[in-house]
């Protein structure tokens, strides 16, 4: 009889109430489409419910009214954003024109003075790796710290002993498949490299070549498998590398803000502009971030892919 | 009617962009599966970075990469959008394989990608424990 | 160029709308990898080939791994539960 009077109160809370339950995930048992699939914490619980089944239905009801309520909302709240959007983007200057606010006195000075500033023919490896290149540090840090947090997530505590023995099996089992990866990624990898170090004189740079990098890694350790791959590079060597490039970074860095903006000699030569060893420092700093992106990458993919399913 | 649409067909890029921007948001939204939650916010990421690059393009400029010496910011598109977009495209590719890892760890707990089930199932252990705790207290 | 450039954006939009009706987790995952494609030939249609380069290597190739590694792992608990089930009736 309480019980009951306890759900009658609780259909007088009405939808508001259901609201703040559903929010707060704080149901009476009841989800309103998912079936649990395990029944053994609740036994006892769960006679009861049989013997209520009205009210409870009725919960039911108004749970999947709010259910449906939030999809309602949900979607005017996105034509709304549609139609606020769409209002601002047919007030914009019209799209390829050259006189646009975004194309500024800063833009111009990057296009005009940036070939003599920094003596990179990429505009934009002189804008992220030289006007901005404290941005960048920063980038490099979220890639980093994204990297730890994965291994936080993903590590396991106990050592494997059997990981290790069906490491070597760990590769792709299809032959073709096999033969093919093992052709080109050396390929992959020596294009990496290639966009790395011309970063500074053609299209692409640390990031790019960084990404390119990784993925010939992860090739590499589809077709030899783990076992082969782990005597070049581990998760703790690619931890290593990144510190070690980012303190580079950050080295390198302080001493080009710390002589630069004091004008003082800084005895960095700009170099003749379209050769690989010019523009100062660009060219290692892409090293640098190129070494943190693709060890990044290496890292999370040897982590999902060792993270063994059960850890009891 | 010209005039009420404006530029919107001009800025068709933007227009695209703003559309996608909003499908991503709705599907973070309504979605209820963890995976494709994520897929809806990397293609908010995209919209985003298609809106910096559309707004920086100029019709008929080369890439940002001087051509035989030739200095003039008139030949050239604006180079800034490309540099802060090429640092947001390596930085989503790891803060998705942060929220890959955290969904991971959510299935291997609850058993289940469905974000409602997840939290009711929380909600009940939760509730569970503190039975236990009432009943120890009881004793 | 430009109704090559539209169709491209609407190939991207129809990309994005198909996702909340497919049920498949890998078919998602696909559909996603060809939608960076097509995005890496819009940056190249937008002069910005750091971009595209960039865009193709990440989205098509590592964010796509990720994905599919992770759905990989998800059954394989799941099987592993199921064998348990099994044990246990």
């Amino acid at each position: 009889m309480n019980r009951k009077h306890e759900t009658d109160q609780e259909i007088e809370r009405g939808k508001i109430g259901a609201f703040v339950d559903w929010v707060n995930a704080d149901s009476p048992d009841i989800p309103a489409e998912i079936e649990y699939e395990h029944e053994e914490h609740h036994g006892e619980h769960h006679e009861e419910h049989h013997e209520e089944k009205t009210p409870q239905a009725q919960i039911r009801q108004e749970r999947k009214v709010v259910s449906w309520m939030y999809r309602g909302g949900s979607l005017v709240c996105g034509l709304l954003l549609v139609a606020i959007l769409l209002f601002t983007v047919q007030a914009l200057p019209r799209f390829g024109e050259r006189e646009v606010p975004a194309f500024n006195e800063v833009s111009q000075r990057y296009l005009e003075e940036g070939l003599t500033e920094t003596g990179a023919v990429n505009v934009v490896a002189g804008i992220i790796l030289d006007y901005r290149a404290f941005d960048t540090l920063g980038e490099s840090m979220v890639l980093f710290t994204g990297s730890i947090a994965v291994i936080f997530l993903l590590t396991q505590l106990s050592k494997k002993a059997e990981g290790e023995e069906d490491g070597s099996k760990k590769c792709v089992e299809s032959l073709p498949a096999q033969v093919i990866i093992r052709m080109v990624f050396p390929i992959v990898l020596l294009y990496g490299i290639y966009v790395v170090f011309n970063g500074h004189i053609s299209p692409g740079g640390g990031f790019s070549g960084g990404t390119i990098l990784g993925a010939g890694l992860i090739l590499c350790h589809l077709a030899f498998g783990e076992a082969y791959t782990s005597r070049f590079v581990t998760v703790k060597r690619c931890t290593g590398v990144m510190s070690v490039a980012l303190l580079t970074y950050i080295a390198m860095k302080t001493y080009s803000i710390l002589t630069g903006a004091n004008h003082i000699e800084s005895g960095i030569p700009l170099g003749t502009p379209g050769s690989i060893f010019s523009s100062g420092l660009i060219f290692p700093l892409n090293i640098c971030v190129g070494l943190v992106v693709a060890c990044t990458i290496f890292a999370v993919y040897s982590l999902f892919t060792n993270w063994k399913a059960r850890e009891k | 009617m010209e005039e009420a649409m404006g530029n919107l067909f001009d800025n068709y890029y933007e227009m695209a962009a703003v559309i996608l921007f909003v499908i991503g948001f709705l599907s973070l939204l309504l979605q209820k599966n963890l995976i494709k939650k994520i897929i809806g916010l990397n293609i908010m990421d995209t919209a985003v970075f298609l809106f910096l690059a559309a707004k920086g393009y100029v019709a008929g400029g080369l890439s940002p990469i001087i051509r035989n010496g030739v200095t003039d910011a008139k030949l050239y598109i604006n180079p800034l959008p490309s540099g802060l977009v090429l640092t947001g495209i390596v930085v989503s590719v790891s803060v998705t394989a942060f929220f890959l890892a955290l969904t991971l760890r959510l299935y291997q707990q609850y058993h289940t990608l469905d974000i409602d089930g997840i939290v009711l199932k929380a909600a009940q252990t939760h509730k569970h424990k503190d039975c236990h705790k009432q009943e120890e207290r009881d004793e | 160029m430009t109704i090559f450039a539209g169709l491209l954006l609407l190939f991207l939009i129809a990309c994005a709308i198909s996702l909340f009706f497919i049920e498949k987790l890998i078919n998602v995952v696909i559909v996603f990898m060809s939608y960076s494609a097509v995005m890496a030939v819009l940056w190249l249609l937008l002069e910005s080939p750091d971009l595209a380069i960039t865009e193709a290597a990440v989205g098509c190739g590592i964010t796509t791994l990720l994905f599919i590694l992770t759905l990989k792992k998800v059954n394989a608990l799941k099987e592993e539960r199921e064998e348990e089930d099994e044990q246990e009736a």
